[in-house]
């Protein structure tokens, strides 16, 4: 069951790097988030067969991945859930989109390059999000869902469902592991007590429910919760790093930079 | 069946978005949160408890696979539709920023087709009404498996028709839903006997935990199980029919492609033949501008792609480093 450790271990990791010292780290949340959407947004809009178009987009990823010192390797194992679906449904578009575009003077399938663009916009989205999540702390992500009115009783939810996460899954973990020792040829739980470990677990979590509602209300909890202790005022900073993103990802999308640029060089 | 941010168009992402926020926005209105502070911390956790236990490998018995817990129909037996509908958003986006397990412009897909029909339509039209008049061991089972397998069905069903408006796939129709819905019948049955199971042992342990227990007793409500029976009925004849007559309006990728050309809205008329032919003039008119200086030919313009690829690429890294630089020497 070594899935939970990993998970466990990748929810710790986030918060180690989304604490960190560093100049991106300190960006406004609510710009990072912002800048975020609109570069998934930007990157999903790209016609599908722009693969140079699109590729111009890896500038975002490789700036922040070197601004925040953050290993790109780590990233790449994220794009395990995303790459198999992404695949099936591009995989075939080969074999149905056989109209054919010249590249070079080559004759190259149209459906090559549907398939290319898709994995591309799948690989930029999940960096793009993994950006976000690496360099902002879940508490600052809150803060920017509330200062873009998201009602606080879902903000709240989200983030004590964050928190309670790492306990459950250490909980999850203990319970399949002296279950995986008492059955050491089985590879899941056998379905005669699929009921009574996981509704275990479930009325144990419901009893710790009303624990943390009553430790809350002890604290002083009255429906509302602070998600920072200060306010996070927006620096000129942040203003100038949001215009500059806006405006280079609608410049990519609206011209072909690319080529204006290659064309100078040949 | 979480769905990537590659597979869905802006404007398709944008419309499932509104969807969602509408069905959260009237979530949040039914099960009053900002009164009952109570059930913040309750749906916290029990998120928190689905995305865990959702790690949880149960053997199929007679396979060599596993199946996992539906969360959605898990969470809306235990604290209803409604709390269950926005605990379910809670897991998803965590699922989403955490483990890149379906996108953040996909989120609105996502939330819809795991959590609207999970918590909805899995609660409201088979779970309520069943329960209506007590609860039974019998009625829990058929109840769970029952939800699990409509919702999946009508999960997978959307996530084709969001995957074929967004235009990403030259995959016909039908062939994609021929795909999809079979398997997530098989995995509704069993993620349904999951949920049964765990959903049985709450009952033989603590009933009044489940949603629904206290309101045995009380009068007909709203929906009779007839009627119930009735909604369900047309809805699966509105499905069916409509299935049926795309299927048959779509016989292959190519006519599917022309009719969607054809089409009223605005994605639909983005994707397929026409698109393919206006990108190729659009290629084809576009590159000479841009082609080695003094030529014509399309391997110049290829080159000039590239190449200017690389050095958006090589002057964007020569940016961050001479920022990092400068930052460093003031720092100093």
């Amino acid at each position: 069951m070594s899935k939970i450790g990993n998970a466990i271990h990748e929810i710790h990791q986030m918060d180690t790097l989304a604490a960190r010292d560093q100049w991106v780290n300190q960006i406004h949340p609510l710009v990072k988030f912002v800048l975020t959407v609109g570069y998934i947004m930007t990157v999903v809009s790209f016609p599908k067969y722009d693969v140079i178009g699109l590729a111009g987009m890896v500038v975002y990823p490789v700036a922040l991945f070197l601004l925040s010192d953050l290993s790109f390797w780590d990233s790449v194992k994220r794009l395990r859930l995303v790459l198999p679906l992404v695949c099936f449904v591009g995989i075939l578009n080969p074999f149905f989109d056989r109209n054919v575009i010249l590249i070079g003077g080559i004759r190259m399938s149209a459906g090559i390059l549907s398939m290319i663009t898709l994995i591309l916009k799948g690989v930029f989205s999940v960096l793009a999000s993994y950006l976000l999540i690496a360099t902002t702390s879940i508490e600052k992500l809150c803060y920017a869902f509330r200062l873009l009115h998201i009602p606080k009783a879902m903000v709240t939810q989200f983030m004590l469902t964050y928190r309670y996460i790492t306990v459950l899954l250490g909980e999850v973990n203990r319970i399949t592991q002296a279950y995986s020792l008492r059955a050491p040829n089985q590879k899941g739980v056998h379905f005669k007590v699929w009921g009574s470990l996981a509704g275990q677990l479930l009325l144990r979590s419901m009893d710790r429910a009303e624990d943390v509602y009553e430790s809350m209300l002890l604290r002083g909890y009255q429906g509302d919760y602070g998600y920072m202790r200060e306010r996070i005022a927006m620096r000129w900073q942040d203003v100038v790093y949001l215009a500059v993103w806006a405006g280079l990802f609608a410049l990519f999308r609206l011209c072909p930079v690319m080529l204006v640029i290659g064309g100078l060089f040949i | 069946m979480h769905m990537a941010d590659a597979l869905v168009a802006p404007a398709v992402a944008g419309t499932m978005y509104v969807c969602s926020a509408a069905a959260a926005a009237y979530s949040i209105k039914k099960v009053r949160l900002e009164t009952d502070t109570k059930k913040v911390p309750l749906m916290g956790v029990m998120g928190a408890f689905v995305f865990a236990t959702q790690m949880i490998n149960f053997t199929i018995p007679g396979t060599g696979s596993s199946g996992h817990l539906c969360g959605g129909m898990l969470l809306s037996a235990l604290l209803g539709p409604y709390a269950g509908f926005l605990t379910m958003i809670g897991v998803l986006l965590i699922q989403c920023l955490l483990f890149a397990d379906g996108g953040l412009l996909a989120l609105g897909c996502n939330i819809w087709n795991m959590a609207f029909y999970g918590c909805f339509i899995g609660a409201l039209l088979i779970w309520k009404p069943m329960m209506k008049k007590g609860m039974s061991r019998a009625k829990i089972i058929v109840a769970s498996i029952l939800g699990c397998v409509l919702t999946l069905q009508l999960g997978a069903f959307s996530v084709t028709l969001e995957t074929m408006a967004s235009g990403v796939t030259e995959l016909p129709f039908t062939t994609f839903v021929a795909t999809m819905q079979p398997i997530h019948l098989a995995i509704g049955f069993v993620e349904g006997l999951i949920t049964a199971a765990v959903l049985v042992f709450v009952y033989e342990a603590r009933p009044e935990l489940l949603f629904g227990a206290s309101q045995a007793e009380r009068k007909e409500g709203r929906f009779s199980f007839k009627k119930t029976l009735a909604i369900l009925a047309v809805a699966a004849a509105l499905i069916g029919g409509l299935l049926s007559l795309v299927a048959s309006s779509f016989p292959d990728g190519l006519e599917w492609s022309i009719e969607r050309i054809t089409g009223s809205t605005e994605l639909e008329a983005a994707g397929g033949v026409y698109q393919a032919a206006g990108s190729v003039q659009e290629f084809t008119s576009l590159l000479p501008d841009y082609a080695f200086k003094g030529s014509e030919s399309a391997l110049g313009t290829t080159f000039s792609g590239i190449v200017g690829c690389l050095v958006v690429v090589a002057l964007c890294v020569g940016a961050c480093y001479l920022f990092k630089f400068f930052r460093k020497k003031k720092a100093a």
